[in-house]
This record gives structure tokens, sequence and C-alpha cells, in this order.
């Protein structure tokens, strides 16, 4: 462990996390504190009643310039790019040939620029594929000094406004550029977790100093990487890596809604043919909620298995939910299983399990829409 | 009464010749909040180093080994309804089972109070 912590990138919030307690563990070449002094039981429970402030900063941050950027991005993923107006936002995916996703991001329409935001263990490579399949006149400006911060939570809103007034103003997926006591930033109303939020980009010199900020107001906590997990668990968000991967398409990851409407008819993205082949055709697997019967949480590779004992699928994404409080999971199964109300068993330590099939998320989203 | 530890940080209380085995104290505090636990049948018997229980976390599942071969003689049904008694009362009322060991001798080999603390100390 020793050897490794010292190949671990830090962020510029390392110093704070160590004081507040956060418990550091190796995520994605960074260390990041999965906790702190709370637990993941507390943070998750905290940032559902009140807001949780989340050190994002690891995760990759980009500007596409150029006049046809949006359609420039198109080429690499399925989502409508170019009916983004100004100040919009959108998750969408960047696509392999095969129909596989190579990652997931947020785009913001920034007027002269797209901004993006990737998962940090896909930045590296994602940006070096943006970066090669550019048309001149477009460019991607990684931006390596910035933090990035999300505050969580149905008080985010007003804890962040003390700051920014204007952010009251804004509906759920819409960005902006901000100054926070003369720093400029950008905001955007969004998030991971299921709940009303923002995710706030700021010079990394200044970022320890608007965290303590945030952390001094009463409804404000620090999250770590757990609570992050059980939150877009419980929100049936998908986690790179375990529920979405170069081996699952978007329409059998259940993310059909992700690929605009224009782009469906017009195709010319990454396995477009697979992906649109699939829309028409349907799917032999669908990444579907799974809500287990007693206690006992099914992790990510737990075996699913239909009545009869036939190979039925396997959880990409299991654990405790603390607002539902009880075990949740999300996996693949057969399509022929995946109607909400289908009756499953769970393979947990070599015991069937009864669970059943339900449409996430497993918590009501609390999103700001107008 | 003397207390046993082992390195998997377990601890071993005899009363008589039962053994009550739980989870110490740093082994919670790594776990973090405990939100179930899965605790043997009576009259289950274990290997020396077998699984015999199962802790959960929000976080992870973790394995409890039986220390000793023996047969089980209670699993701690409270743990169901309040798995957080683990991270309560670690080494009280959280305990996971009750044992009787093939050879109640075989807690000579484990830990002392002393050497799990050394042991604890090496790990900081």
């Amino acid at each position: 462990m020793a050897e490794d912590a010292k190949d671990l990138k830090t962020t510029p919030l390392d110093g704070l996390h160590r004081e507040y307690g956060g418990k550091m563990v190796p995520f994605a070449g960074y260390s990041m504190p999965v906790q702190y002094k709370a637990g993941v039981l507390q943070e998750h429970l905290h940032t559902r009643e009140a807001a949780g402030l989340f050190d994002v900063s690891h995760m990759g941050q980009a500007r596409l310039t150029g006049a046809h950027a949006a359609e420039a991005l198109e080429t690499l993923v399925p989502g409508d790019i170019g009916g983004l107006n100004g100040g919009q936002m959108r998750y969408t995916l960047l696509t392999n040939d095969a129909g596989g996703i190579r990652d997931d991001l947020m785009v913001t329409q920034c007027g002269n620029h797209l901004y993006l935001v990737v998962n940090a263990a896909c930045k590296d490579a994602d940006f070096a594929h943006i970066g090669a399949n550019l048309p001149d006149g477009v460019k991607l400006e990684i931006i390596e000094d910035h933090a990035l911060l999300a505050l969580q939570g149905p008080k985010a809103a007003e804890a962040l406004a003390r700051y920014v007034p204007a952010v009251r103003h804004m509906v759920f997926l819409t960005g902006g550029a901000h100054k926070i006591n003369d720093i400029p930033c950008f905001i955007t109303r969004s998030g991971y977790t299921g709940e009303d939020g923002f995710e706030i980009s700021l010079p990394a010199s200044e970022a320890e100093g608007f965290a303590r900020l945030l952390l001094s107001e009463d409804e404000v906590m620090p999250i770590g990487l757990g609570a992050r997990d059980s939150l877009r668990l419980e929100a049936g968000l998908c986690l790179y890596g375990n529920d979405i991967d170069e081996t699952t398409t978007p329409v059998e990851a259940a993310l059909t809604w992700t690929v605009g409407k224009r782009r469906r008819a017009e195709g010319g993205f990454p396995g477009s043919g697979v992906i649109l082949g699939q829309i028409t055709d349907g799917t032999d697997r669908r990444r579907v909620g799974l809500v287990p019967e007693g206690r006992a949480p099914a992790r990510a590779g737990t075996d699913i298995q239909d009545l009869d004992g036939g190979a039925a699928g396997t959880v990409t994404s299991g654990g405790f939910g603390p607002t539902v409080d009880g075990p949740i999971a999300m996996g693949y199964v057969r399509t022929d299983l995946a109607k909400p109300g289908t009756r499953v068993n769970l393979m947990v330590r070599g015991k069937a399990q009864p669970a059943e099939v339900v449409k996430p998320p497993f918590v009501k989203q609390n999103y700001v829409k107008d | 009464m003397s207390v046993y530890f082992t390195k998997d940080h377990e601890w071993i209380r005899m009363e008589g010749d039962i053994a009550v085995v739980g989870i110490t104290n740093y082994a919670q505090e790594q776990l973090g909040d405990v939100v179930f636990v899965e605790v043997p049948d009576a009259g289950t018997r274990v290997d020396a180093g077998g699984e015999a229980a199962v802790v959960e976390s929000v976080k992870a599942a973790s394995e409890v080994y039986a220390p000793m071969a023996g047969e089980i003689v209670e699993g701690n049904a409270a743990l169901a309804d309040d798995p957080s008694l683990v991270n309560s009362a670690p080494e009280g009322d959280g305990w996971f089972f009750k044992m009787k060991p093939d050879d109640a001798a075989a807690v000579n080999e484990m830990l002392d109070e002393a050497a799990y603390k050394a042991l604890l100390a090496d790990l900081d």
C-alpha cells in the first residue's frame, strides 16, 4: 500500500479531506476519501435530507472549441448535441464501433465551446480518442487547472445561493459562468445522486477556500465516494465499468433515451448500425433494477437465475440502500425476464435469494425542472 | 476471564468449554456501518479458519472465520434485527456465535491481548 500511495495523484482538496478525517483510498489513480468521520450511512442520509459536498476533481474536464464543435462531437456520441441551446446540458455516451460504451459524460453548450465532464478512470483514453477524431478547426482543450465540486441535496440551492444568488433561478441540466467572491467559476445544476444540486468548476487554487466556506454552512457536510456510490445506485444511475462498459450497448443498458430522435433518423455515430438495429429489433438482455427479499445485499458479480434455475444474468451493482433501508441492485437479465414485477433468484453465497425486477430509480428523483 | 484474538481481527472469549466469537473494535471500524449479518445455525460443523458468518457494511461483504474446529451452539439472533450492534458493541452484544471447540486448548495458540495490541500498532 505504501508504495502504491506514492504513485497516486491528489486533488486540490487533499489536505481538507485529511483534516476532516477522510479515509483515503486509491480510486482511478487518485487518493480519494471513501468516507469521513460520520460514515457512509450518515453521509448518504444527510445528502438526501440536507446537502453534501463531494470532491469530484478527479473527473476529466475539457472544452471543445470551434464553430463545428457540436457536429464534431456528434460523430462520437449518439446524443443530440447540435440541438442543445446555450446553457443546456445533456448526458451522453461515447460509443465504440460495436455499439458498446467507451464512457458516459456530461456535455454543456456554452455558446463558444462545449464543456465536457468525463469519468476519472476513462479520462486519458477519452481525451485521446476525442482528440484523434476531430476535424480541422475543432480543438479539445483539457482543463487541468480546475477543481470540480458537487453540492448535492434538497438544501444545496439554499446554501450555494448565499454565495451565488443567481443559482436559485437555474433549472436542472443547465449551466453558466458565475463569480464567487470575484473568482470566475462555471456552475451547472446537475449531479449524480438523484437529488437537486450543482457542480462547480473553479480554479484549483481557489477550491479549498470555497469548499471551506460551503462546509461552514449548517446544511453542508463532506461526503465520500462510499455514499456517492450508494446515492447513485438508489437513483438508478449507471456506474461506468460496472453497469456499462465496452461490451454493453445503450439499448441493453436501458439508455436508449440518450439516442436523440434526429440521431436515430440520421445515424452517423460509432456503432450506429448495431444500436439503431437493436432499437428496432430488441436485445437479448436488458439492464433492470432488482429488489432482493430479506436484508442480504447481492453484490456485483452475483449470478441471476430464473425460477427454474436457468442462467438469467448477472448483478452489476448491488448493495444496501440507506434511504430505501434495504438491499437494492441493478443487473442485466434476459429480455423475457426484464418486465417489472418478474420474480428471479439471486445466487448469494450459493443460496437462491428471491428478488423482484423493478424499473429504477429506487427513490424518487428530486430534480428542479422549472 | 481471558480473551484471545486472531490475526483476522476476531476475538474469542472462553466461557467454560464454550467459545464466544466476535469481531474486534478495529475490525468494525474498518468495515464501517454494518447493515447485514448472517450467523451460522446451531449444530453447524466448522473447520478452523473456515467461513462461519458473513458481515456486510454499506461498502462490502466480509467473512467471519471460525477460529477453531468445532460445533456451533448458537448464532446471535439479535444481529438479524439490529446489525448495527456490531458497530456499537463489537466486543459485547455484537458477538457473532458461540461454539464448542473440539479442543478447547486450541485457544492457547491464539494471540493474547498484548500480542493483538502489538499487531494493531504495527498496522498504523
